[in-house]
């Protein structure tokens, strides 16, 4: 998913990790809008295929845009983006069916 | 920041309902302890609302603006607000169980007001949970929230806020690529007896002539009377096939935007175990009230919540709720109750006047209710449809032991986005009526706690 920024560039902006890739990111953006404005399509596999997931719902209710911050997994969109936070996809364990 | 070991009036959202109850009870006098899971006061209609610029309202709206004189009316010393406040488990007696940054309490409320308000209706459809597919509100929560607009991205399904959203994305500079609208014509038919009533709501119909005529202008591509959709892609989406006046489309697209409408959310009146009840025209089950009054005189909602009449409506409500909860407190005396609540009782009756209209003209088509086989309806367990119905067949009559044979509502979204369909096909398949399947049996921890939360309580 691509997304356009409407507002200009601010003076300051901040960088996390997000998979060991660096992340720019705007003060007030939440982690989940701050990678998908920087074109991270896919945030995690889910538990039972391994599918593909991105945000749903951005409110906080679906729990499809779960990432792991210093080893709790937490909802992306509900998840202030810091400076300096190191984001992984969330853990997730091989399920065989 | 200390929390409150009780309180006198406890309101939970920060939506206009919500800011409108706390509002009008700091009025009174009461004190008011009002907790919100987001960061900033909104809800969802009116999120970011405190710090908006110039530039943003005038992409989103002249409605949006009512939120304004709400989250301000916040600023009130008897108000006591708290911001990512999770609130995870509500007892029958007025204790709630609420977390602020993993450290969890409980307090006392005499009264509370319920007001956590609504969620999109979930849209299952084949592709619906690739990355790429969000609701038409996730779009209009990072317009809100951060200024960002998805590019080439297709908006379908039905109901105002898929034209509203369209609408800001062409304000944004950043047009849809298509409008795919999945009403049927029959909805058109059946909507009409419903115009007279509606015409009371004339500049809620005004407002709705006005953005088609806008989307129009801007030469937005729509596709009227769409079915069979089927969203395709390997990783991420990448394109949404369709069926409109006879002819197959395949659009390629970078994101898909979907609307079928809102329903109340109910886990938090689920929970307190207050009777609930189908509603034909909206489709979904909403807490019996009377003026936001329930089986628990303790327990008051207001909003969307309680049924979906939209944020002026909700604003209303929230001012009636408040007016209870003020009497039940004795801050009000019955006759003072009455009086103030007359007038807020003759404007929620022009602020519903279009709900049966917009309800049956935008109606979920029966294939988005009861999905085929092959789709997913339980995005958290990734259950599809022909799972629900091969539980009928082993004698399933109700959600709950579906939900025990099957997986289906037992991740963590706790059955918000399946739990209607659920109920929907259960009752088609088994000839029973939704009311008699009932919903899920929702239990505390109604969001996901971590045990450092639970052991926190006992840290005080």
């Amino acid at each position: 998913m691509k997304l356009h920024r409407i507002d200009p560039d601010p003076a300051d902006s901040l960088t996390f990790t997000f998979d060991n890739a660096s992340i720019t990111a705007r003060h007030g953006d939440t982690i989940a809008a701050a990678l998908l404005a920087a074109g991270v399509s896919v945030f995690r596999t889910t538990p039972v295929r391994g599918s593909h997931r991105a945000p749903w719902c951005m409110m906080g209710a679906c729990y499809d845009c779960l990432v792991e911050i210093d080893g709790a997994v937490v909802q992306a969109c509900m998840t202030p983006a810091r400076q300096g936070q190191i984001v992984k996809p969330a853990q997730t364990l091989p399920v065989s069916l | 920041m200390t929390k409150p070991a009780s309180a006198e009036l406890v309101v939970i959202g920060a939506g206009p309902a919500g800011m409108a109850a706390a509002a009008s009870a700091a009025k009174q006098g009461c004190n008011v302890l009002l907790l919100d899971e987001q960061a900033a006061p909104g809800g969802q209609i009116y999120r970011a609302i405190a710090h908006s610029s110039a530039a943003r309202n005038a992409i989103l709206g002249s409605d949006y603006q009512r939120g304004k004189p709400l989250a301000e009316g916040l600023d009130h010393p008897l108000i006591d607000y708290r911001p990512g406040a999770k609130v995870w488990r509500i007892d029958d007696d007025g204790q709630i169980t609420w977390s602020q940054q993993a450290s969890a309490c409980t307090v006392a409320a005499r009264q509370t007001i319920i007001a956590t308000g609504a969620l999109e209706r979930a849209t299952p459809l084949p592709g619906w949970t690739l990355p790429g597919a969000m609701t038409a509100g996730a779009a209009q929560i990072l317009l809100k929230s951060s200024g960002l607009v998805p590019a080439n991205a297709i908006l379908a399904g039905a109901g105002p806020l898929l034209y509203l959203l369209a609408a800001q994305m062409i304000r944004a500079g950043h047009p849809p690529r298509a409008l795919v609208e999945t009403q049927p014509a029959a909805s058109y038919l059946k909507a009409t007896r419903y115009l007279p009533t509606a015409l009371a709501d004339w500049r809620t119909l005004k407002k709705g002539v006005s953005l088609l005529a806008e989307i129009s202008r801007a030469g937005v591509q729509r596709y009227r009377r769409a079915s069979e959709l089927a969203i395709s892609g390997n990783t991420c989406v990448e394109q949404l096939q369709f069926r409109s006046a006879g002819k197959l489309h395949q659009l390629g697209c970078d994101a898909v935007l979907l609307h079928q409408g809102v329903v109340p959310n109910t886990q938090i009146s689920r929970a307190l175990r207050l009777p609930h009840q189908w509603h034909a025209q909206q489709q979904c089950f909403l807490p019996v009230t009377n003026e936001g009054k329930t089986a628990n005189p303790l327990f008051h909602i207001a909003g969307d919540g309680a049924a979906i009449n939209g944020a002026v409506a909700a604003e209303i409500e929230g001012r009636i709720c408040a007016l209870h909860a003020l009497q039940s407190l004795q801050r009000l005396t019955a006759e003072q109750a009455r009086q103030l609540k007359q007038p807020l009782v003759h404007a929620l009756a022009s602020a519903n006047a279009a709900r049966p209209f917009l309800d049956t003209l935008y109606a979920p088509p029966t294939d988005w209710l009861r999905p085929a086989d092959d789709t997913i309806i339980c995005r958290c367990e990734e259950v599809s449809a022909g799972t629900i119905r091969q539980q009928v067949s082993r004698g399933c009559r109700g959600p709950n032991q579906t939900k025990a044979f099957s997986r289906c509502g037992m991740g963590p979204c706790q059955g918000r986005y399946c739990g209607l369909t659920v109920t929907e096909i259960l009752a088609h398949e088994n000839g029973l009526s939704h009311d008699d399947v009932g919903g899920y049996r929702i239990r505390a921890p109604i969001k996901p706690v971590t045990v450092e939360e639970l052991a926190s309580l006992h840290r005080r």
